[in-house]
Parts: C-alpha cells; structure tokens; sequence
C-alpha cells in the first residue's frame, strides 16, 4: 500500500460528487471522507512506530528537472494526516444541515482541498509540497467566497492574497534550496544534507517562516484570519481551523528548522517571543468580542501561538506537544465552530449578549457544549490538557518566564471560554432563547463522535503519541546536533 | 525553411481566393496551410541544422520550437476570427494575408543569424501589423491605434537600426557568429569598443519598444485597446512571444560573453516593466486594458529569463511564453463574446457570468489563474522557471521583486473571477459558437495539462 491511495481517492471523489445531483453529493462526499478514513486507518495499524519514512510512492514526474512525485509519511506527518481524515468526515456530516446551493461543487471542492492537504502532510519532494500547498488553497478560497457572509468578497481577497504572498516566498526558499544540492533535486532528505552558511539558512528561514507563520497565523501576521473566519461557511472555517492552518505547523517542523537550524537557533528568541505576544495579545482580544464566532476566532490564534511557541522551542516536549496538539485543537475548534454554527442557525445571530438560558431549553446540547468547552480549555482528562501541558514543559525548558507568560493562556481561556458559556447557556431564558430546540439527528452524530475523541484522547493521548514518538526524538536530536556544530564551527573560525 | 517559403506563398494564394469571392475557403485554406507549415518545421526537429542562405538564417531547434508555438497559437485566433472579419470588413481575404505576413516576419525573427534579417524580419512583422491596427477605417480608434503604433515603431525602428549599424561599425559583420567571435578576440579595451556597447544598448532601446516593455511601453495599451480584440489577441501573444525570441536569440548567440555590461540595464528595464505594468493594470476599470497593461508585465518576466541568461533561460521563455499566449487567447476568446453580447468591455459586463454559462466562465477563470501563476496551471511552470533561472543567478532581490508583483497581480485578475462567481450580472444567455468552444475548450485544457504534466512541454528546448 502506498500513500499515492491516500491522496488520489479524495481527488477521483471530488470528480464524482462533481458529478452527481444535490443530495445525491452529499452522501457520496460523506461515503468518500469515510471511506479515506478506513484508508488511514489501515495504515495506522500497519504503521511501524519508528522514526523511518513508510509508505513511500515515488514515481517520475520531471525527472530532468529533479521533480519527482515522492510522498510518503513518518510519525510526525502520520498525525497530521490522521487530522485530516478524521475531521473531514466531521465537517463534511456538520454541513449537512445548512441548505447549500450547488452541493455537489461544495463537496467536491472540500475534497479536493484535503487531497491538497494530504500531499502537504506527506510530501517528501520540495516541488510536490509547494504545489499541495497551493492546491489546498485555491479550492478554500471558493469555498469562502461562494459560500460565505455578508463581506466575503473583500475579505476573503485578502486572505487569499495574504496567504498566497507567503507560499510565493517559500517557493523561492524551495528553489534556492534545490539549486545548492549537488544533485539539483528537491529530495526533502538531501535538503536536511545541505551545509548553508548562516547567510543562506536565514534567508531560507524567512522565507519559509513567511509562509507558515501566515497560515498558522503567528502575530503579526494574524489580520486575515478573524474576519475570514467570521465571514466563511462554517464548514469553511472549520477546513481552515481543523486542518489547514497546521499546515503551517508540520512546515516548520519539518521543512523549516531542518533545512535552516543555525538560522532557527539565532533567531529562535524573536520567534517565541512573538508567539507568546500573540497568545497574550488574542486572548486579550478574545475578552472583548461579543460575537461567539470571533471570540472562538481569537481564542484559535491564542492556540496555536502556543503551539507555535513549543515548536520554537525545539525541545523533544514541545514538538511532540505540538504535533499532538495540533490534533487535539483540531478537534475541539471543529467542535466550537459546530457549536456557534447550531446557536446562530436557530437565533439568527450570533450576539453574546442577546443569549442565556439555552441550557434549560436544551440540556442534551449543553453538556455537548460543555464537553467541547473542557476540551477547548485543557482540563485534565480531556484531550487539550497533554498537549498543552506538554508544550508548556517544552516553552519551561527553553525560558521559563516565557513559559509563565505562554501559561496566562490557560487561565484566560478559562476565564473567556467560561464566561462566554455562562452568559450563552445558564441564567434565565429569554424571548430569543426560549424556543431554542435541542440536538437534532445528524448535529448528535457530529457531536457525539466530537465529545468522545475528546474524552478518548484526554484518558489515552499515548494511543497517538506512540506514533510520532520516535520520529520526533531522531528530528529534534538531528536538528539539535546540526546546531551545536555549526556553533562550534562558527568558533573554531 | 520551408516553413519560411509555405508561410509567404500562402497569403498571395489566399489573395487570388478572396479576388474570386471564395470567402468561404479562406479559413479552412489557412488553417490547413499553417498546420502544414508547422508539419515541415517539426520535420526539421533535431537535424543538425546548417546556416542557410549564406548565412542569413538558421532554423535550429530553438527556431523550430518557436515558430511551431507562434502558428499554434494563429492558428488559435483564426479560428476564433470565424465570423469576427466578415462583420468588420468585405475584404476578408486580405486579413488572412496581413497576418500571414506578419507570420512570416515572425518566422524570420526567431530563425534569422544576421542582424540584417532581423531587422527585416521586424520590419515585415510591423507593418503588417500597423495595417491590422487600423484595419477598422471608419473607426477613430482604430485609426489612432494605427497611427500611435506606426509613428513608435518607426521610431522604434530607428534605434534598432542604428544599433545594428553601430555593432556594424565595430566588428564589420552582421552575422551573430562573426560578432561573437569579434567579442572574444577583442579585449574590453579595444579601439571599437565604445562603438559596440553603445550599439548593444541601442538595440535594448529597440527590442524593448517591439516587445512594450517599461519606459518605452506607452504606445501597448492605447494600441491594444483601438485594436480589432482579435488582433490584439496576435499583437500581445504571438508578437511578443516573437520578440523575446528574436531578443533571447541575440543576447544568448552573441552577447552572453559581455553579459556583466548590458544585464544591470536590463535588469533596470526589468523591474521597471514589472512594476508599471502590474500597478496600472490594478486601475483598469475595461478588461482589455486591464490585459494590455498586464501584458506589459508578463514581458517583464520574459525580459527576467533574459536577465538571468544561462542554460535554462531558453526553457523558461519557451515556457512562460506559451503559457501566457494560450491563456491570453483564452481570456481574449471570452472577451470577444462578451463584447459582442453587451457592447463594452468593463469588468461588469463579467458579472454573474458562472451562472450564465459556466463553461465560459470557467476556461476564463483557468485563464485568470494560469495567468496570476498559481500552481497546477502552465503559468505557475512558466513563473517557477522564470524564477528558477534568476535564482541560479543569484539574483535573489530581483526574483522578490518579482514575487511582489506576482502578488500584485492578483488583484486584478480575481477582479473578474469574482465579477463571474460573487456578483450577480443580467440573464441573457450566451451563444458559443462551435469554433470557440474549441479553441476555448482546447486553450484550458492545454493549461492544466502543461500546469500537471510539464515535462510535455519543458523538453521541446
């Protein structure tokens, strides 16, 4: 078996439900992010938890130029793909209830972008990342735009715009890198070769740091990502959220700090700072929405800074830390999205402070709500907890006052998160609120499968963490050694 | 040659059927003519080819790669000018035969190995050309076209030739072998020196007029909005791909060994083309103004494989040059109906189009992408070797200028994409005819194939 199964079923899917009427689409998209979800996991149980490269596919696209269609995954990618194929199915079900006009393009553009995501997540050709990288992006940018609220149009230009300005320098980082191998190719393995001086590596970082801090998004680079939120569908958002922003995340673990790990070590320090300015800065921001779905918004790039801060932190910790929180945070923002989208179908807004008492009209969606929230705010026992506990001990083990700074993002979103649920859910009814109906049949399928990988993945994380374990250890001791040396060398000239 | 000889045989014998009143014939005649032309170039692929007619020309395989992409894409608008002529003029025939003739100009441009030839070439390419501009008599915009073209390629035309003279002076030869073997056995300080760089120069000035290249761009938009759509279609794909040709041909046969002198005045020409083009381009309210003005950057990236002169340049002009034509005459396709259904050309005219004819819309969106460069279109290939070759060079500060107008760019070419999907427009449907649902059909699909599989196209050069 390889990996090219995995990428082509959602792309040959994406041409069928293309084809098909309404509803018709529908279920095909559904049948088809099943039925990728049965691939990975077969997979996963033949997955050897090593530190190696399996799977493999690699067959000749532009042999004379060094391009070659070479993908195959490691434990670290094998996360990120299990992301991918699990929401999927989640987000494609979420939709079900939203009337869509021109369902079958709906559904064939969501899956063509997780075809595009899946070539980012197991790519091992510089040129086949680059141009997953872009193929996820377009179909997003329709999705948004056709789907989407009232400002759309503006707004998801300059997302699009955004994004694509950041991917453009990372291309030149990826043929800057494929000119200096002996071999000109765009083997991922003979970039980690590469021995770049200082100069090079940090015009390679920045390059590359562009392109993934825009997409996560890191601060400062964060404007497009409220309002885009806000106004996409919410399937859209949840595309955004769940999964392609960690695009950005595998980028830097595993195409960034190793092909440029002198520059990432001089510039580490700007990075984890901006990080934790960002978590700090989103949380902040987060106090004042009144609109559920852009604290939610906020509350993600509070997140994933701290994801951002662990990585950067390069220790064993932070990276598993991030790796498995990127999963965790996939799911509970896919939940929280799933949330505030059955809140405003049934209010027609999306106020905070027009809200209260739902629970009592709808107790079986609040204690859904309340799951999705403790996962969202890392209690112990559900899945956000060993993530981010994980990527705090790696942020200590870096700087300890960053640390305690990148913590505040716990309590914030405890005291945000909490707030919101208190002033959404408890307290009396009132006339907007009080013919709120409960959980429907597919919104209790959606959120069951949500509630439950939380509570899974809270009592066991190690049934994933054993994947990327021993890829993780061999990267972080790879990358570290790369370091010292070239620190060593620095001195001996 | 013979693709040469076929090429200027063929518009006298498209005048005698005109002469006749075989209106009828003129079309399938020409297309059948240029395929054949095209047939005899591909013949000659990799044959060793000899200098001909003492000299003057040399049909190699680089000759034969561009003259085979530049009867392509005629061939391409022909089919599109079906009805297009006959609502415009009677004399039909003489059409076909000014743009033949301008073919076979073209042809001598990307075949000649004498300066002379190249002048000539030129000079057959553009008047042919100044007649097609103002084809339309009775309209003032057309007859300005004409004459704004005319005047700046007379101009044009004298520097180019003064150049030529100059080098003339320098080594005594026209031949570009004699010239570069002139360069070599010279030493920077010779006696002639001055004479000949002066003359590269000059020559830059000329070449960088014929492709509408910054600052000697300002006759591109005017000309290309007075201009029959359809010949605009020609002037900004197979005469600019002719030109980069014509100019690549030169700098890599004769002046690659001096390249330190002239690539920091072309790289000047370069970013300054890139810059203007894309800038204005963002305030164009008509479409075909908002592609004359990009047309103008897309010669901006062609002069960037230049630029970077080296092994692969010549991959990537191909490349990028093919990419952009059939985009181009894609999107000029869609123009064409869209004028002819609401009279005007602004981006409203776009609006709601996904819904009216989501097969229109769609070949112009394949277009506006390829264009823009996104990947899984030829126009990203075109950009990534673009890129490629300047990067090889070393000319990092370059190729981010070169993304950021790339970013620029997208701008205006999503302005029409979300005039066709977001916005809603009148319901009027519109009438494909067959022709241009082939071209169009065949223009999107060669997009995404050379966008998937380029290796198709990248091993020609």
């Amino acid at each position: 078996m390889t990996v090219s199964i995995l990428i082509f079923l959602p792309l040959v899917a994406a041409v069928i439900v293309y084809l098909l009427k309404n509803d018709a689409a529908k279920y095909a998209a559904l049948f088809f992010a099943v039925a990728e979800l049965v691939v990975a996991g077969v997979m996963i149980t033949k997955f050897v938890p090593d530190s190696s490269v399996q799977f493999v596919t690699d067959a000749e696209w532009m042999p004379k130029l060094g391009i070659y269609f070479t993908a195959g995954v490691n434990g670290i990618s094998l996360i990120m793909v299990l992301l991918n194929v699990l929401l999927v199915p989640i987000i494609i079900l979420s939709s079900f209830n939203r009337p869509q006009q021109n369902a079958n393009i709906f559904y064939a553009l969501i899956l063509f972008m997780q075809a595009g995501m899946l070539v980012v997540f197991t790519a091992l050709d510089g040129f086949l990342f680059y141009v997953g990288w872009e193929a996820a992006l377009i179909p997003i940018y329709f999705i948004c735009a056709l789907w989407g609220g009232e400002n759309r149009i503006r707004i998801t230009l300059k997302f699009f715009i955004y994004t694509f300005a950041g991917s453009l320098f990372m291309l030149l980082a990826i043929i800057y890198l494929h000119l200096q191998t002996p071999q000109r190719t765009y083997d991922i393995n003979h970039f980690y070769d590469l021995h770049l001086s200082l100069k090079e590596q940090s015009f390679v970082f920045w390059a590359f740091f562009l392109a993934f801090a825009i997409k996560m998004p890191v601060f400062p680079f964060h404007t497009w990502q409220p309002d885009t939120y806000t106004e996409a569908p919410t399937a859209g958002t949840m595309m955004l959220s769940g999964i392609m922003l960690k695009m950005g995340v595998y980028g830097a673990i595993r195409w960034m700090i190793p092909v440029a790990p002198n520059a990432f070590d001089k510039y580490q320090y700007i990075i984890i700072t901006l990080a934790v300015i960002g978590i700090i800065y989103a949380s902040i921001i987060a106090f004042k929405q009144r609109d559920g779905k852009r604290l939610v918004a906020y509350s993600s790039i509070a997140h994933v800074g701290l994801i951002a801060a662990g990585i950067f932190a390069w220790t064993a910790s932070g990276v598993q830390g991030a790796l498995i929180q990127s999963l965790n945070h996939g799911i509970n923002v896919v939940g929280m999205f799933f949330i505030w989208d059955i809140i405003s179908r049934r209010l027609n807004t999306r106020d905070i402070g027009q809200m209260g008492g739902i629970a009592s009209a709808a107790p079986k969606f609040a204690i859904a709500f309340l799951i999705v929230l403790l996962g969202t705010v890392a209690l112990p026992l559900t899945n956000g907890f060993i993530g981010e506990f994980l990527l705090l001990n790696g942020v200590y083990e870096y700087n300890i006052f960053l640390s305690a700074a990148a913590g505040l993002t716990i309590i914030f979103g405890a005291v945000y998160m909490l707030r919101m649920y208190k002033n959404v859910m408890q307290g009396q009814t009132n006339e907007l609120t009080v013919l709120f109906t409960d959980l429907t049949g597919n919104e209790k399928l959606v959120l069951c499968c949500i509630s439950a990988l939380i509570i899974f993945l809270g009592i066991y994380p190690q049934s994933v963490m054993h994947l990327s374990d021993a890829a993780v250890m061999d990267l972080v001791k790879t990358v570290n050694t790369k370091i010292v040396n070239g620190a060593l060398e620095a001195i001996t000239k | 040659m013979n693709t040469l000889i076929l090429i200027s045989v063929l518009p006298i014998l498209l005048l005698y059927l005109g002469l006749y009143k075989a209106k009828n014939a003129l079309l399938p005649v020409t297309v059948i003519g240029l395929l054949a032309a095209a047939g005899l170039a591909i013949k000659e692929w990799n044959t060793f080819p000899a200098p001909v007619y003492s000299g003057m020309m040399l049909f190699n395989n680089y000759a034969i790669a561009f003259s085979v992409i530049t009867i392509f894409c005629t061939v391409l608008i022909l089919l599109l000018s079906k009805d297009y002529f006959e609502k415009i003029s009677s004399n039909v025939a003489e059409y076909y035969a000014i743009i033949l003739f301008a073919l076979a100009g073209i042809i001598v441009m990307v075949s000649y190995n004498n300066l002379v030839m190249l002048f000539i070439g030129i000079e057959i390419m553009s008047v042919s050309l100044y007649i097609l501009a103002g084809i339309r008599k009775r309209d003032i915009a057309s007859n300005e076209a004409s004459l704004k073209y005319f005047l700046m390629g007379a101009f044009s035309t004298g520097f180019l030739l003064f150049g030529i003279t100059l080098i003339y002076g320098a080594t005594s030869s026209f031949d570009l072998t004699v010239i570069r073997d002139w360069i070599i056995t010279h030493p920077r300080d010779g006696e002639f020196v001055y004479l000949f760089y002066t003359g590269i120069l000059l020559i830059i000035i000329g070449l960088s007029f014929k492709l509408g290249a910054a600052p000697f761009h300002f006759w591109t938009p005017d000309v290309y909005e007075g201009s029959p759509t359809l010949i605009t279609a020609f002037m900004s794909t197979v005469v600019k791909t002719a030109g980069i040709a014509a100019f690549l041909r030169l700098f890599t046969v004769c002046f690659v060994t001096v390249s330190d002198y002239w690539v920091p005045v072309l790289t000047g020409i370069t970013v300054i083309t890139l810059f203007v083009g894309n800038i204005t381009a963002l305030y164009q309210h008509s479409f075909k103004r908002m592609l004359a003005y990009s047309s103008i950057s897309h010669a901006g990236y062609l002069l960037f494989a230049v630029v970077s002169i080296s092994s692969g340049s010549n991959s990537a002009v191909f490349t990028y040059a093919t990419a952009y034509s059939i985009a181009s005459i894609a999107a000029f396709g869609v123009l064409l109906l869209i004028q002819q259904n609401h009279g005007n050309d602004n981006f409203e005219s776009f609006d709601g189009l996904g819904k009216r004819n989501p097969f229109l819309a769609a070949v112009l969106t394949i277009a506006m992408l390829s264009l823009a460069g996104i990947p899984l279109t030829a126009g990203f290939i075109g950009k990534f070797f673009v890129f490629s070759a300047a990067l090889s060079r070393m000319h990092v500060w370059m190729v981010v200028l070169a993304v950021l107008n790339a970013i620029i760019s997208i701008y205006y070419y999503f302005k029409v994409i979300i005039a066709m999907y977001f916005r809603v427009g009148n319901e009027t449907e519109i009438e494909v005819p067959g022709y241009f649902s082939f071209v169009l059909g065949l223009s999107a699909l060669l997009t995404l194939i050379i966008g998937v599989y380029p290796g198709f196209i990248a091993s020609f050069i």
